[in-house]
């Protein structure tokens, strides 16, 4: 799944060597914390959030065929 | 992009570097001669070496299906992708075992991937490009199921003399529906809302 995020995030901005992808997890969640490049976070979220939210639909999609919930968070490092 | 500049005593031999540097040959490269050198007085006196640069020439169809490609992969699915090309328009076809995941809930995902594919694309390109990705054919499937939609609930509309509010679409269904009910006699239609929740409207004449 990480791998995944880190593929499709990375394809979209300017400083790929920037994305870095974390995980935690509790007992039925999995989160992944997505950091950029701050010049990055505005293509990464796109116009009206559509960009994160084609993101997101493509990880859950993935994540569904295993049975932990998985949330994607985008950091902000104001 | 990428680019690199390289400096040799010839343009040849500097064009030569900077095309191993980019590790292409010379079809996939932009070159510009920043400087074509001097080789001075004797070879000493106002010498001065040749600089060229060269860029990487994308073909962002390409690095869409790529990007395609691996997502899929990285998605665990197995799928072979086929490649329409047509100007500045592309199509790519999935099939496989496991495409109602990729195609998602009323098309969910395969949008997502289409809209993500499309950014790809439009990265590497001067031009816009449309890209569009379909699966077991459920573009096809999709626009008659909601032309179907449209009609009935254009009879609600005109049976009840109530405004009938649909569920947030993409533009391109929405036009679906509105091209569906264009010649439709007794009620009008319009979209409300900004992305990516506009929804149309279907209203009945006074």
């Amino acid at each position: 799944m990480k791998e995944l995020i880190e593929t499709i995030v990375q394809a979209l901005v300017e400083y790929p060597e920037d994305v870095v992808v974390t995980e935690s997890s509790n007992e039925n969640t999995i989160t992944y914390h997505l950091s950029v490049h701050k010049d990055d976070i505005g293509k990464v979220i796109g116009k009206q959030g559509r960009t994160i939210h084609a993101i997101r639909t493509v990880v859950y999609a993935a994540a569904s065929q295993q049975p932990k919930r998985v949330v994607l968070h985008v950091e902000d490092k104001g | 992009m990428k680019e690199v500049t390289a400096t040799a005593q010839t343009v040849e031999e500097a064009v030569h570097l900077a095309l191993a540097q980019l590790n292409v040959s010379k079809e996939r490269a932009e070159i510009i001669v920043v400087d074509e050198g001097k080789k001075g007085f004797l070879g000493i006196f106002g010498a001065r070496p040749a600089i060229v640069k060269a860029k990487l020439i994308y073909n962002p169809i390409e690095e869409a299906e790529k990007f395609l490609k691996s997502v899929i992969e990285k998605m665990g699915i197995q799928a072979d992708i086929q490649k329409i090309e047509n100007g500045r328009n592309a199509e790519f076809i999935l099939s496989g075992e496991q495409m109602a995941l990729l195609i998602g809930k009323h098309g969910q995902t395969l949008n997502s991937l289409q809209l993500l594919a499309q950014l790809v694309a439009n990265r590497y390109s001067e031009h816009y490009i449309h890209i569009t990705i379909d699966a077991e054919n459920y573009r096809a499937r999709r626009k008659e199921t909601l032309a179907q939609l449209a009609q009935k609930l254009a009879d609600k509309a005109i049976k009840t003399g109530k405004e009938v509010k649909l569920e947030p679409l993409p533009a391109y269904e929405r036009k679906i529906i509105h091209a569906a009910l264009a010649e439709r006699k007794g009620i009008k239609t319009y979209s409300v809302g900004t992305e990516p929740h506009r929804y149309i409207v279907i209203s009945p004449d006074q």
